[in-house]
């Protein structure tokens, strides 16, 4: 068959996580940009070696927690304060009773920002996804046993067919396969 | 989790300093791999089905025992009038307490980079969740009527009736579905690159589906590992305070009463204590008979892990201790004739005038002496001592609440109004139920879930390591056997 055959990118296997570690520092001085590796678990450090900074993850969540203060806040004043004065043990229902709705603020803000954390992570790592062409590589299977791997995409500048290739296996990339989207 | 690799050994440590591995005879990646998703992938080993039989049949029991009350009502327990609160409290708060261990695995152990938990963080979380549904069950038929439980939800309705946001009793509502939507959420987080392992080693068209669908398309990519990190990060971070708020809150249920027995001070701490203490004990009663029954994970799930498992129960067990002892102490010393009646003759029974005195020795033998036995190394590690332990303190801490509940409502301030309680048919097979409830789920899950961390066990070993050489020999792919 002649069909066109769109190239996602070439992928080399590395032995160890020490030996991708390496490489990818390499990688990452050589200036390419459009490049991921994978590994059956996060590698301490790799994040520098690709030259990746820490993942700020954190701000959505604290968005997500403010805003579960918040409604905490508005669901138990709005009822005390103004629709459904309560009076138990003839206690206060102005901003005196205020310790009493701290469980209810506390709970409500971890809630809160549990989901933000979790919709963030999907949102940030582009989950759930159908198709990836990694997956077309069928040695690409082991990256959740014990397969080490780096992936330079074709839409960086600096790919080549022929020197990404001859580059991943100068650093010690075995397998380097051609990868169709 | 890239902040949980292995340290690596230097030279210059003598050996007697060295850590002992936590993952033993030195597994590969893919021995690791090959161990936990086996087990899912296996044929259904026939003592399954012989557990799952004995299981599910009592789990329709306690069903229908629900169902029987929900359509004749709550006069189906055995509660009387001045005990309004018995064995659907107590196995509420006995529930709960069981699923506090598992997050204390896998939030605070985190926190505290404690390695060892990536073994036992899994089935533990799994634990916490079924342990929450079966304690959810009982306040939830308590209510009485059950189609009237939405009341609890603060949502505007048409009679305008909002409830009463300083009530412990809400507040509860609000820890507990928090307690468990936050527990699935971090459970799933975790299960997501495992998921894909078994995704990717799937056999069957259908397996490779349905673990597809739940891995989300995840491919393990760095750029993926670092959100993930942190987000993992984060939620143990939520789940902390999380965890050590939801029994407090519990407490408060009774602490913020002005029952003598329960009107203390000490009731947070002491029942977080105690809810830690109960679930490690249920933890290992689980796990050292799946230990057994796959020896192939004898190098994950190994003694050490026993070992610090039953230190934890007894440091617990002795706060817990400590806090029965405080209670009674302060029951002298404040000079409450109420509480002194509570503690000294409803529970202690001086002059034999406790009804319920028994209930209050089994407590203090199962809860405080029993764990005091983990003093002994070998006894931390004989996994028969420490079956028989974990038993006796499962059983103490069900005591636990009952002391709490039935001794002060039983015998309170007025004599006339006294009661002697004892619990119905119903109450007790719903009780047995739960068990039931709690071992089907607990079986569903091992047999589809792997039961493992299998990329956080992988972090800890040598391997994982970035600086690591590999001695000469070795080889990644390992020997399988």
């Amino acid at each position: 068959m002649a069909e066109y055959q769109k190239v996602y990118g070439i992928g080399g296997e590395f032995d160890s996580a020490g030996s991708l570690m390496q490489a990818a520092e390499k990688i990452r001085d050589l200036g390419f940009k459009k490049w991921d590796v994978h590994t059956p678990f996060p590698v301490h450090g790799m994040d520098a070696a690709m030259g990746l900074g820490k993942s700020w993850l954190s701000g959505p969540v604290l968005v997500g927690g403010a805003t579960g203060t918040l409604t905490a806040a508005l669901l138990t004043f709005i009822p005390s304060w103004g629709i459904y004065p309560m009076i138990v043990h003839g206690k206060p229902f102005d901003w005196r009773v205020l310790p009493a709705f701290f469980p209810i603020f506390f709970e409500l803000t971890v809630l809160f920002a549990a989901f933000s954390t979790v919709i963030a992570l999907l949102v940030m790592d582009q989950l759930p996804k159908w198709y990836h062409p990694v997956f077309n590589w069928d040695h690409f299977k082991k990256v959740t046993d014990d397969g080490f791997f780096i992936v330079i995409e074709a839409r960086d500048p600096k790919f080549s067919e022929v020197k990404t290739r001859e580059l991943l296996e100068s650093l010690g990339g075995k397998h380097v396969t051609l990868i169709q989207d | 989790m890239a902040n949980l690799s292995t340290d690596s050994v230097t030279l210059n440590t003598p050996p007697e300093m060295q850590r002992v591995p936590l993952v033993q005879n030195q597994r590969s990646l893919s021995w690791i791999t090959e161990k936990v998703s086996r087990i899912v992938e296996e044929p259904t080993p026939i003592w399954w089905w012989v557990a799952f039989l004995l299981a599910a049949p009592l789990a329709m029991v306690g069903l229908f025992c629900i169902g029987y009350q929900i359509s004749n009502g709550v006069g189906m327990w055995g509660e009387n009038k001045t005990v309004g609160w018995a064995w659907d409290i107590t196995n509420f708060v006995f529930w709960i307490g069981i699923g506090h261990a598992g997050t204390l695995i896998s939030a605070i152990l985190f926190l505290t980079r404690q390695k060892w938990r990536t073994s036992i963080n899994r089935a533990a979380e799994a634990m916490t969740l079924f342990a929450v549904v079966c304690a959810g069950i009982f306040p939830g038929i308590h209510v009485g009527r059950v189609w009237m439980a939405w009341f609890l939800a603060p949502v505007p309705n048409g009679n305008a009736i909002w409830p009463n946001f300083r009530s412990p009793l809400l507040w509860d509502v609000f820890a507990v579905s928090t307690y468990f939507t936050v527990s699935v959420l971090f459970w799933y987080t975790g299960l997501v690159p495992d998921l894909a392992t078994l995704r990717d080693r799937a056999k069957g068209k259908v397996a490779r589906f349905v673990y597809g669908v739940f891995a989300l398309g995840w491919r393990g990519s760095n750029r993926q590992w670092r959100h993930y990190e942190m987000a993992y990060l984060l939620l143990a971070g939520l789940s902390t305070p999380l965890v050590l708020s939801v029994h407090s809150v519990v407490s408060f249920d009774f602490a913020t009463s002005i029952m003598p027995g329960w009107h203390a001070t000490i009731f947070p701490p002491y029942f977080v204590a105690g809810a830690i203490f109960g679930g490690f004990a249920m933890v290992l009663t689980i796990m050292l008979p799946a230990r057994l029954l796959y020896p192939q994970l004898d190098d994950l799930i190994t003694r050490q892990h026993v070992d610090k498992m039953s230190k934890i129960i007894l440091l617990t067990g002795t706060i817990v201790g400590y806090a029965y002892l405080m209670e009674l102490f302060i029951a002298w010393y404040a000079g409450n004739k109420y509480e002194a009646f509570t503690f000294f003759r409803a529970r202690i029974g001086v002059d034999n005038s406790g009804w319920y005195a028994w209930s209050y020795y089994c407590m203090m033998f199962c809860n405080v002496i029993s764990p005091q036995l983990f003093w002994i190394k070998k006894l931390r590690t004989n996994y028969v001592a420490v079956f028989v332990v974990c038993m006796f303190v499962n059983v103490g801490m069900w005591f636990e609440r009952f002391v709490i509940i039935v001794t002060s409502l039983a015998q309170d301030f007025i004599p006339s109004s006294w009661r002697h309680y004892s619990p119905s048919v119903v109450e007790v097979w719903t009780f047995i139920g739960t068990f039931g409830i709690f071992l089907s789920l607990f079986l569903l899950f091992m047999r589809f879930l792997p039961m493992i961390a299998m990329s956080e066990v992988k972090i800890v070993t040598p391997e994982a390591d970035p600086h690591h050489h590999k001695p000469d020999g070795a080889h990644s792919n390992g020997d399988l056997h």
